[in-house]
């Protein structure tokens, strides 16, 4: 009898459960609430970016971790979304290279910054700082976060104290790039990191920097919160929301759900394909164009069909940019050399980049080749990957379109982390088996990051990552002059004419510049999306 | 039956080296360098040799693979390359929400299946076994992540009732018992329990299918039991299949939930090795496979012995 009585228990147990999903599936949700000035976002990483001071997982790391939590010496400018996004002061006031000597620059800290903690800002700050990445010997020392920074800053050679608010940096040899490089370094609290046990694990749970943005909570891979720094240094840069939630949602498929949903506010890198439907369920998609070039990265190493430069031009004038475009739903800019033509350092190419299909054949002609005898050549692609936006289709499209000029295009798709191994490797070595082609899309975000480490030969793969063994003396020479330029219009002038020349050289297939869009609820207000890979959250609210 | 236990227990020691010989072989020769979860790709060859030697890597793989087993079976799986978080607490964190997922998808996907397919059995040949049979090659065939992407699409954009993605409201975080978690939990539970729904449905209809034609129920009919009696006993005849084969499919819901996991965001272990997959996170990825590894193990290990000792005639000794 007890063993019957206990079986219709659980039946009705089960019943009720039953029951009651059937009624949460049924019964209307609840009216959504949502604190106001919260902004969720979802991000298309897969966990939350470690928050020790220096993030990992590329920019999207900085933009959703580094930059709200800490500012560099020297800041972005991501408060219009106009003109391209230069370096503004940040924790430094000002900073000048020493006229006698072009190594050494001087830089004068800003005064009165607090971090989270309440700690003062000052000189000890950033030499602790800059201890922790490079000198092995400090307690604070950490390879971990050097290991994520330290190859965009190798021109620092040495840095010291002056006094309270004066540091000065030498650099192994001069180099006007210097400010381009320390605006990646972030200022973690010493005091905050001494109260943490001297642990900077324990310190990634509650960390301190002078950033606009405090960490509340992180559950790693769930979720992090962000509430306001009030007692910012810059008082525009105070945030108007009450609160960000960043929320790692790695597949687009479910980041659309979850805006449409009404989940999240804000969604990265909507899928191209979602987009219409997103905007006909009343969001908005905010755009703009950023330092990014999705481009193939020619080889020239010896027997490479690029190195007749008939080749890589008539590839240029093959593609159709404007169809790349239309497949990514119009969310592109067709690309006519490594930057847009409002960079400052665009420059005038003689080589005009443009959809030209018969002259593309011309110039085959020229070269020997045709339809019916065609250039073979092997590129390395993957199927996905940070920044690549949707590289199967494409490439398959730049495929057909090389193929109707008389270019026969083989693909070896490889997954992404591998592809990054190939890259380093460089298109002599072993692993790349002969192929002409690597497509990794680029930054375009500073000078040595566009043009140097591509162009410059005594970059060559593996020592850099000039893949293709680019060699230009005449380059070289363009490379250093912009290095040992300070003056930046001079500077400016200089990177404008390597990129004359790096188009006229056809020295890459430039391909379409990325506009990163981003979906988000009308009720967003205030954002301004940056010329930038880096983006500012403080002027954004709910409204 | 103890020695018979205890031999089983026993079998799982070298089970259980063949598996971390195999997991730490197997993510080895994966493609891609492991450092890629740690350095930035354009990072320079210096800063790359200098943490191969940090992370051990510059040591010959038997070295590589007796350092981690000595701390693995210490319960030590290490530090996160790409995180710098412990290993262990991540895979404590998502075993405990997939087991969620997994609970929750094998209780509905017993129950159902063992629903239908005793229905299809008894009923065979009829439009009920006919239904039956095609909704268990439906759950089979039906990939879980369009199914998955279908009922996020109807209950949480179109019609707005449940959530799409997360764990809980307001970004997901452990689970708690109230309702708000709760809807979290249907969808994805429910897009889990179609492939055990289907596979127990089939075997619980073949299984009494061919009990119905044995001898014994002959029996017990022409003694004049009743037809809910007869039931009973065809039922307790078929236990020891059902056993085995939902004890499978929890296996296969706590290895296999990756898609489901990936496409509702549940914080689980399926979500946990995504991205140690894509991040080549080597520590995070030995720990988890391991940890699910064994899992399936000590699974096979209980339904074995419940299996015993529900049916007396097996004879294990």
């Amino acid at each position: 009898m007890k063993k019957n009585f206990g079986r219709r228990g659980r039946w009705a147990l089960f019943v009720s459960t039953i029951a009651l999903s059937a009624m949460l599936v049924i019964a209307p949700q609840a009216t959504k609430v949502q604190a106001q000035g919260t902004l969720k976002v979802g991000m298309t990483l897969a966990d939350i970016p470690v928050s020790f001071g220096q993030p990992d997982q590329g920019f999207e790391g900085f933009r959703f971790m580094g930059l709200m939590l800490y500012d560099a010496l020297i800041n972005w400018d991501m408060s219009q979304g106009d003109k391209p996004s230069g370096l503004i002061p940040g924790l430094a006031e000002s900073w000048s290279v020493d006229p006698s000597d072009k190594t050494k620059w001087t830089f004068n800290l800003r005064k009165n910054v607090k971090f989270h903690d309440g700690s003062t800002f000052n000189a000890d700050a950033v030499i602790f700082n800059f201890d922790k990445l490079l000198d092995k010997n400090s307690p604070q020392f950490s390879a971990r976060q050097g290991s994520l920074v330290n190859f965009r800053i190798p021109s620092i050679k040495s840095y010291k104290k002056i006094d309270d608010y004066t540091v000065e940096f030498t650099t192994h040899k001069p180099d006007s790039f210097v400010p381009y490089q320390l605006c990646y370094i972030l200022m973690a609290s010493p005091t905050q990191w001494e109260k943490t046990g001297k642990d900077w694990n324990i310190f990634a749970k509650t960390p301190s920097g002078t950033g606009p943005w405090k960490l509340e909570t992180l559950v790693p891979r769930e979720k992090a919160e962000f509430v306001p720094f009030k007692g910012h240094w810059d008082a525009t840069r105070v945030p108007k929301l009450d609160k960000v939630i960043t929320i790692p949602i790695p597949d687009p498929n479910a980041r659309t759900a979850a805006l449409l949903s009404g989940q999240v506010d804000w969604i990265e890198a909507p899928a191209p394909d979602a987009i219409p439907r997103i905007k006909s369920k009343g969001f908005k998609i905010v755009a703009n164009a950023y330092p990014h070039v999705w481009s193939w990265h020619l080889s020239r190493v010896e027997g490479s069909p690029w190195n007749d430069i008939r080749v890589r031009k008539a590839a240029n004038l093959a593609v159709d940019r404007e169809g790349i475009k239309a497949l990514l739903g119009g969310y592109a800019v067709p690309a006519s050399g490594h930057v847009t033509p409002q960079d400052p350092w665009y420059g005038s190419p003689s080589f005009k980049i443009k959809y030209d299909p018969e002259a593309a054949k011309s110039l085959l002609k020229e070269a020997g080749f045709s339809k019916a005898n065609p250039v073979k050549i092997k590129a390395m692609i993957s199927a996905s990957g940070s920044g690549q936006m949707l590289p199967l289709p494409m490439n398959e499209y730049i495929q057909q379109n090389l193929a109707e000029v008389g270019i026969k295009v083989d693909f070896e798709v490889t997954e992404w982390n591998a592809l990054i191994d190939l890259w380093r490797a460089g298109a002599k070595s072993p692993q790349a088996k002969g192929s002409h082609v690597i497509n990794v899309s680029y930054t375009t975000q500073d000078p040595y990051s566009s043009f140097t480490r591509f162009l410059r030969s005594d970059l060559h793969a593996p020592k850099g990552v000039n893949w293709g063994f680019y060699n230009d003396p005449k380059m070289d020479d363009l490379l250093n002059a912009a290095s040992a330029a300070f003056d930046p219009a001079e500077r400016d002038a200089v990177l404008a004419k390597v990129h004359a020349r790096e188009v006229d050289d056809a020295a890459f297939l430039w391909v379409v510049h990325d506009v990163a869009p981003r979906a988000m609820a009308q009720k967003v207000k205030g954002y301004v999306q940056a010329k930038n890979w880096f983006q500012s959250l403080t002027s954004a609210y709910i409204e | 039956m103890i020695a018979y236990i205890v031999r089983r227990v026993l079998y799982v020691i070298p089970i259980a080296l063949g598996v971390s010989v195999i997991i730490f072989g197997l993510v080895h020769i994966a493609p891609g360098d492991p450092l890629n979860a740690v350095v930035p790709p354009d990072a320079p060859k210096e800063t790359v040799e200098l943490l191969i030697k940090a992370y051990g890597f510059d040591k010959p793989l038997p070295v590589q693979y007796l350092i981690w087993l000595g701390k693995a079976l210490e319960g030590d799986f290490g530090i996160s390359y790409a995180t710098g978080r412990t290993v262990s607490d991540a895979i404590a964190g998502g075993v405990v929400n997939t087991l969620i997922l997994a609970v929750g998808g094998i209780l509905i996907g017993t129950i159902m299946g063992c629903s239908i397919g005793a229905l299809a059995g008894y009923f065979q040949g009829s439009w009920i076994d006919k239904l039956a049979t095609g909704f268990a090659i439906a759950g089979v065939s039906v990939p879980h992540y369009w199914l998955g992407l279908v009922l996020v699409i109807i209950f949480s954009v179109e019609l707005s009732v449940l959530p799409a993605m997360g764990m809980g409201p307001g970004g997901s975080t452990s689970w708690v018992w109230d309702v708000e978690h709760f809807k979290h939990l249907i969808l994805p539970v429910i897009t889990l329990s179609v492939i055990p729904i289907g596979i127990i449905t089939r075997s619980v209809r073949a299984t009494i299918a061919e009990i119905l034609t044995m001898e014994f129920i002959q029996t017990l009919e022409a003694k004049g039991l009743k037809k809910g009696r007869v039931f009973i006993h065809v039922a307790m005849n078929a236990a020891p299949t059902v056993l085995a084969v939902s004890g499978l499919q929890i296996g296969y819901l706590l290895g296999g939930s990756i898609l489901v996991e990936t496409v509702f965001s549940w914080p689980g272990t399926g979500f946990l090795l995504n991205d140690a997959i894509f991040r080549r996170d080597i520590p995070l990825l030995q720990g988890v496979i391991l940890v699910l590894a064994m899992f399936f193990v000590v699974l096979n290990l209980l339904v074995d012995i419940a299996q015993s000792l529900i049916d007396p005639r097996m004879n294990r000794s």
